[in-house]
């Protein structure tokens, strides 16, 4: 039972240590297509500081960013996974200890006292988010530090159905453009819709961790992503807000189903150090990291 | 001048080094920078408790860095800046009371600190965010922290840097604010953006 727990604060540890050091695949390919596009000369001069950023951080084996966040799990539970309240306790001890090492910045504060608690653990955080999967014996994780910055355009709002998309369409445009140019874009913009504000919200930041590159598989929504992705970067945001054509990143939208009274809208913005990590974990405590090539950086 | 780079040094003494700059310039810097964020600023302005260090002629950063305490001495593992415009309400203030004399943070700041910088002749620079180990790999050495009670991010921290940067400026002594002039364009094209993107919805 130890031994189990210690295995998996060992893999939980070198998961958060990698996500907070290396940019997974999807986001260095992206990052490398929008070096390339983009024409602003601060813009050009901007990506290569970024870049010499990206690289710094592998040979120190240091956090991309200070700003490491607060953590957001999305767990997975295979239901014959065998250890399934063990990985939640393991979470918390792993971000703790990701902390101590200095992987991590201490971010938690407590709203009430206003103290930082120091480890990253506070009121009901690390955030975490469980599912329960039917007929497999693994468990996915799936880790995300929503950074202060990135997380500041983050909005909800209920809107009536006779404005429904194109209320959407407004919210969004109006959204990234106050509060799209400090948030360290270039930025992916998450779109949530739904019956409810917390649903849709909670959407919002689904679409945020959808892989880099993908489209929703409903054509009105597929098509409505690209020409927003397009829309959007016509604000000339930029990177780091200094102007340029390539501020967003990219648009992803997700949905349920919503009321015959409430359009509600969620927006999520991440920044362009985006840091997610995926990996799952396996009935006999090996694992496979499915975000990121080259393995976890023990 | 070294390798074609324009290098400013703090403490300022003389502020025509700041005078010659205009937005757009980039620059790097040595000598003494300090950081600053939310809960410092709200200590010195609100609840008016002067720092505990003389910030004459130095530079200020908005940052909160990740440090490690290795003995008696603390490493910088990553420190990059933070969104300024927070610290937009207490920004003028801050400058008259503290006497800094380069801001360095991200995303740009309003009206009331370009004011502040064209009086007191002082520069607002933006790092690149999210570069936290290119700003690591600047620094010399860690100094000291003071008020460590504000936790990691907000504390004081006293650094000693080398070629700090790049840094952008983007508010001149003149009170010349890139930022504001971007942020303006923006909200003009976005009257057209969102008219176009609205057409484009087909309703089912």
């Amino acid at each position: 039972m130890e031994e189990t727990k210690s295995r998996l604060v060992q893999i939980l540890l070198s998961f958060i240590k990698t996500t907070a050091i290396k940019l997974p695949d999807d986001v260095l390919i992206k990052f490398r297509e929008l070096m390339s596009a983009e024409s602003s000369s601060y813009g050009k001069f901007i990506y290569e500081a970024m870049m010499e950023n990206i690289n710094l951080a592998l040979i120190r084996n240091a956090p991309v960013c200070q700003d490491t966040g607060i953590l957001e799990f999305f767990v997975k539970l295979g239901e014959n996974f065998p250890y399934k309240s063990l990985l939640l306790s393991a979470i918390k001890d792993a971000t703790i200890e990701a902390t101590k090492k200095g992987y991590l910045r201490p971010n938690v504060v407590d709203p009430v006292t206003g103290k930082n608690t120091g480890n990253n653990t506070g009121p009901k955080l690390p955030w975490i988010e469980v599912e329960l999967e039917p007929n497999v014996d693994y468990a996915d994780v799936v880790l995300y530090l929503a950074g202060g910055g990135s997380s500041r355009p983050g909005r909800a709002i209920v809107i009536d159905p006779a404005k429904g998309w194109r209320g959407l369409v407004e919210f969004v445009v109006d959204t990234i453009a106050e509060y799209g140019p400090p948030a360290c874009p270039p930025i992916v913009v998450g779109i949530g819709v739904g019956p409810t504000a917390e649903i849709a919200a909670s959407l919002s930041k689904k679409a945020l961790l959808r892989p880099l590159g993908s489209r929703s598989s409903e054509p009105f929504i597929a098509k409505l992503e690209e020409s927003l992705e397009k829309d959007l970067n016509k604000l000339n945001i930029g990177p780091q807000g200094l102007g340029g054509s390539t501020g967003v990143i990219a648009v992803h939208i997700e949905y349920a189903g919503r009321h015959p009274a409430t359009f509600a809208v969620g927006v999520s913005t991440a920044c362009w150090a985006l840091r997610k990590g995926w990996i799952r974990i396996k009935s006999n405590l090996s694992y496979e990291l499915l975000s990121h090539s080259g393995g976890l950086i023990e | 001048m070294s390798n074609g780079k324009k290098i400013i040094y703090t403490p300022v003494k003389d502020d025509s080094v700041l005078e010659e700059l205009r937005v757009g310039d980039v620059i790097y810097l040595t000598g003494i920078v300090v950081t600053a964020r939310d809960e410092a600023h709200k200590r010195v302005i609100e609840e008016n408790i002067p720092p505990p260090i003389d910030l004459k002629g130095l530079a200020l950063f908005h940052a909160g860095p990740i440090m490690v305490k290795t003995g008696d001495s603390w490493q910088c593992i990553a420190i990059g800046p933070t969104t300024s415009v927070r610290m937009e309400y207490y920004e003028d203030k801050f400058i008259e009371k503290t006497g800094i004399k380069i801001i360095i943070g991200k995303g740009g700041m309003g009206p009331r600190t370009a004011e502040a910088c064209r009086k007191h002749k002082v520069i607002y620079t933006i790092f690149p965010g999210g570069c936290g180990v290119l700003g690591a790999s600047r620094i010399v050495k860690v100094r000291g922290v003071e008020w460590p009670d504000l936790g990691m991010p907000e504390a004081l921290w006293i650094l000693e840097v080398k070629e700090f940067g790049p840094l952008i400026v983007t508010i001149d002594t003149r009170g010349e604010n890139l930022t504001e002039k971007t942020l303006e364009q923006i909200k003009i094209l976005k009257e057209k953006v969102r008219r176009e993107a609205v057409e484009k919805v087909q309703l089912h």
